[in-house]
């Protein structure tokens, strides 16, 4: 059963790479290299220097130069950190790790697509924005393990085998208490009023039969107890209508949902918004085709959205005319 | 069964709906009443006893009963009105969903199973969790290969046709998230049973053992501590699997409840690790390799990791340990009445099978063990129950597992007291709801 793998198809396959830098093809990439990658593929996402929080977590920020030392990242400790929330570089203990990730997964919306050269000038622009390396160093197979000798928090990982291992014991215990147990009566936690309908109204989110209904999150908690008041009303809602398949099929296969949401703004505006704006121009459908086609930059801030050339005409018009229809 | 049973069940509440009240109710009939008299002067043709008719039937018993529904009296649809069935259209309410704010980008994000409406331990495939590191695909089975490499004598590729040829197994197993209940770690965060544990499904899956592939392909004994596995979507997820776990039982999957996959959950090919959160539980797997060390990938080495309370992260920390919650009542849910209540929920533990479970009306005081409705399965769910006649006032339920290697769910202060309040993942804590005397039930910590 099956047949034996070509060395070819091996090769085309087996991209990982290790802690030890088995795995790593032969390569080199230099900061410069690597910021000109950035700004083209990574920025829109990830900020300029790395820094941004808008769309993923920050990779870059809160170590220091005598972590670097040290191996270890002194904002971890308890009340320590120097940045609001954990960074990559702050956590990831092994560089391979972040070539190998890069290598894999991005671009975001074209992984797989970086030349090997690449990967390492924008592992190393990453390595000189977070002053792990200077502005003018190129990183290469040859020196990659030299490097991994400065990174923030190489001592930072701990093994817990119990938790790897099924017939572990685990770390936390407790007893069977089954009478009068010792607890302290009072509530330590609840959810505050005003995350009441932060997760819509869960009378819709329940079954309109059996023992219990989904509370009426839309209305304050009722007053009197139970039964006083008028039970709560059973509905049924119809999910929400999935709009225009192909059209939908279409935005996550050219990638446009990587940075476009429906009702929200994630690098570039909500399709909703873009329908509010151009609301009752007469020649929005023609213009928004346009724009699909051609990109753009400045109607909605810095951020480029690059050309989609790679549309036909019909479909580009479909998108637009879906835009147009409110983007249902 | 309590002897209170018998007083309880079968209490109608005073409305044929259910959900008006006596004076409503009253009001509505009046309604009715005038309208069809207003009719009737207008000379709308209506029939003289329609009325009279009305106001019998409110005497004599429920409309529901006494007026005849159409489906009683009319011809239903035909067979294959829908060549793939879906649920009632009453049943609409329950689906996946999203928890607002929790992700930036809709295709690395979750969406939870509305375990609050769901009974027994499968999982309807439909409403199965997702989890995607960068979009999910619906991938061509006949252009799907797996391929084995690394510390094996041979180096091997397989099509779907090859692999489902081969010896399989059907076994039922729980995948849960690592990030599971990841929002309580420091306090209550969002309301119900699907937004606090609903990254976890349980399922039926079929696939051949990934130790029969190993040994077919002569697996290096000696020096293969350790196997890679690669999915083929963008992010080519790789997680480290154990070579003990890769031996035991896990399962190279492509069914799920008696069809393939679906298309969210890893179609065609998925590897199954059961017991291991379920990012290990690699999807649209291409790819197995044989090593000698692990591979510290970047969800194994800056997510998937414990922040420690000394600044240290634990890494490859991958057992989701023994759990329970209570379903229903749960929070934001609503009791429509005091008096009796079956009490269920689900337990699961990823190191074996649930040997018992407690429940507890009052806060963790006092327990008392439920009953186990079968089956109980290793490294699955298992469905509870237990009686409760709720006297109208306050009360505090939780539910406390014990599994079959006597550990115990521990109190979510028993948790921090070892992993900080700093972590995200693998919260296995008893999870509390709060009866208020209005019947509605929230989301609290009591320990």
């Amino acid at each position: 059963m099956g047949r034996d793998a070509t060395p070819a198809e091996v090769k085309a396959w087996d991209i990982d790479v290790r802690p030890d830098f088995k795995g790593l093809p032969a390569g080199a990439g230099s900061v410069s290299l690597g910021e000109t990658v950035w700004e083209g593929k990574c920025a829109s996402c990830h900020g300029t220097f790395g820094e941004s929080n808008e769309v993923f977590t920050p990779i870059i920020g809160g170590t220091t130069k005598d972590d670097i030392k040290t191996g270890r990242v002194k904002g971890l400790e308890e009340g320590k950190s120097i940045v609001p929330q954990k960074t990559t570089f702050m956590k990831v203990a092994t560089l391979s790790t972040v070539w190998d990730y890069i290598n894999r997964a991005m671009p975001w919306n074209a992984p797989k697509t970086l030349k090997t050269d690449e990967v390492y000038g924008v592992t190393a622009y990453l390595l000189n924005l977070a002053e792990i390396v200077p502005g003018d160093f190129t990183l290469s197979d040859k020196n990659i393990a030299e490097v991994q000798k400065r990174m923030p928090n190489r001592n930072g990982m701990a093994f817990y085998e119990p938790m790897w291992k099924v017939n572990g014991k685990g770390d936390v215990k407790n007893v069977a208490c089954m009478k009068n147990c010792a607890i302290d009566p009072v509530v330590h936690s609840s959810l505050p009023a005003f995350a009441r309908d932060a997760h819509g109204n869960i009378a819709e989110q329940n079954r309109v039969v059996g023992p219990v209904r989904g509370a009426d999150t839309t209305k304050p908690e009722p007053k009197g107890p139970v039964g006083s008041g008028p039970a709560p009303k059973a509905v049924v809602v119809a999910a929400a209508p999935s709009g225009d398949a192909a059209v939908k099929a279409l935005l996550a296969s050219n990638a446009c949902t990587a940075c476009h949401g429906v009702k929200n703004k994630i690098v570039g505006p909500g399709f909703n918004e873009i329908a509010a704006k151009h609301k009752g121009r007469a020649d929005q459908e023609a213009y928004l085709t346009g724009k699909i086609k051609a990109g753009g930059t400045g109607v909605w801030g810095s951020v480029p959205m690059p050309p989609q050339a790679q549309l036909s005409d019909a479909d580009a018009k479909a998108i637009a005319q879906w835009i147009a229809a409110g983007a249902p | 069964m309590s002897k209170d049973l018998s007083d309880v069940i079968g209490r109608v509440l005073p409305a044929p709906e259910n959900f008006l009240s006596p004076e409503k109710l009253e009001a509505a009939r009046k309604a009715r009443r005038r309208f069809m008299g207003n009719a009737l002067a207008m000379g709308a043709g209506v029939a003289a006893s329609t009325a009279a008719a009305t106001r019998a039937m409110a005497a004599e018993g429920e409309e529901a009963i006494l007026k005849l529904p159409e489906h009683s009296t009319g011809l239903g649809q035909s067979v294959v009105t829908d060549g793939y069935g879906k649920p009632s259209k009453w049943e609409a309410n329950l689906q996946r969903r999203q928890s607002p704010g929790l992700t930036r980008v809709n295709q690395a994000s979750v969406s939870f199973t509305p375990l609050q409406g769901l009974f027994g331990i499968i999982t309807p495939s439909g409403l199965h969790f997702e989890r995607h590191h960068q979009g999910w695909w619906d991938i061509d089975p006949s252009k799907h290969r797996l391929m084995v490499n690394g510390l094996v004598k041979r180096q091997r590729v397989f099509t779907m046709d090859d692999l489902m040829r081969l010896p399989s197994v059907s076994r039922i197993h729980f995948i849960e998230c690592g990030a599971n209940t990841a929002t309580e770690w420091g306090n209550v965060a969002v309301p119900s049973v699907q937004y606090t544990h609903g990254m976890t499904s349980c399922s039926e899956f079929t696939g051949v053992l990934l130790s029969t592939l190993l040994e077919m392909c002569g697996v290096d004994k000696k020096n293969g501590k350790f196997v890679l596995a690669e999915g083929a979507d963008g992010s080519s997820m790789t997680r480290t699997i154990d070579m003990d776990r890769a031996m035991d039982d896990c399962i190279v999957a492509w069914a799920m409840n008696g069809e393939m996959l679906r298309p969210e959950n890893g179609y065609p090919l998925r590897l199954v690790v059961p017991g291991v959160q379920g990012v290990s539980w690699v999807k649209y797997l291409r790819r197995i390799e044989v090593g000698d060390q692990k591979y510290a990938t970047k969800d194994e080495a800056v997510h998937y990791i414990d922040h420690m309370p000394d600044g240290t992260h634990r890494q490859y920390t991958g057992i989701q340990e023994c759990k329970s919650v209570i379903t229903t009542p749960s929070g934001s849910q609503t009791l429509l009445d005091k008096g009796y209540y079956n009490v269920t929920g689900l337990a699961w533990s990823g190191r074996g099978a649930i040997k018992r479970v407690d429940v507890s009306v009052d806060g963790g005081r006092n327990w008392r063990t439920a009953r186990l409705e079968g089956p109980v399965l290793p490294k699955a769910f298992t469905r509870f129950n237990i009686d409760w006649v709720w006297d109208g006032k306050p009360a505090i339920l939780q539910s406390r597992a014990i599994d079959s290697t006597g550990y115990v769910q521990p109190k979510i202060n028993q948790l921090r007291a070892v992993r900080g309040t700093r972590s995200v993942y693998h919260q296995n804590a008893i999870q509390s709801w709060l009866v208020s005397e209005n019947g509605e039930v929230s989301n609290v910590q009591v320990f």
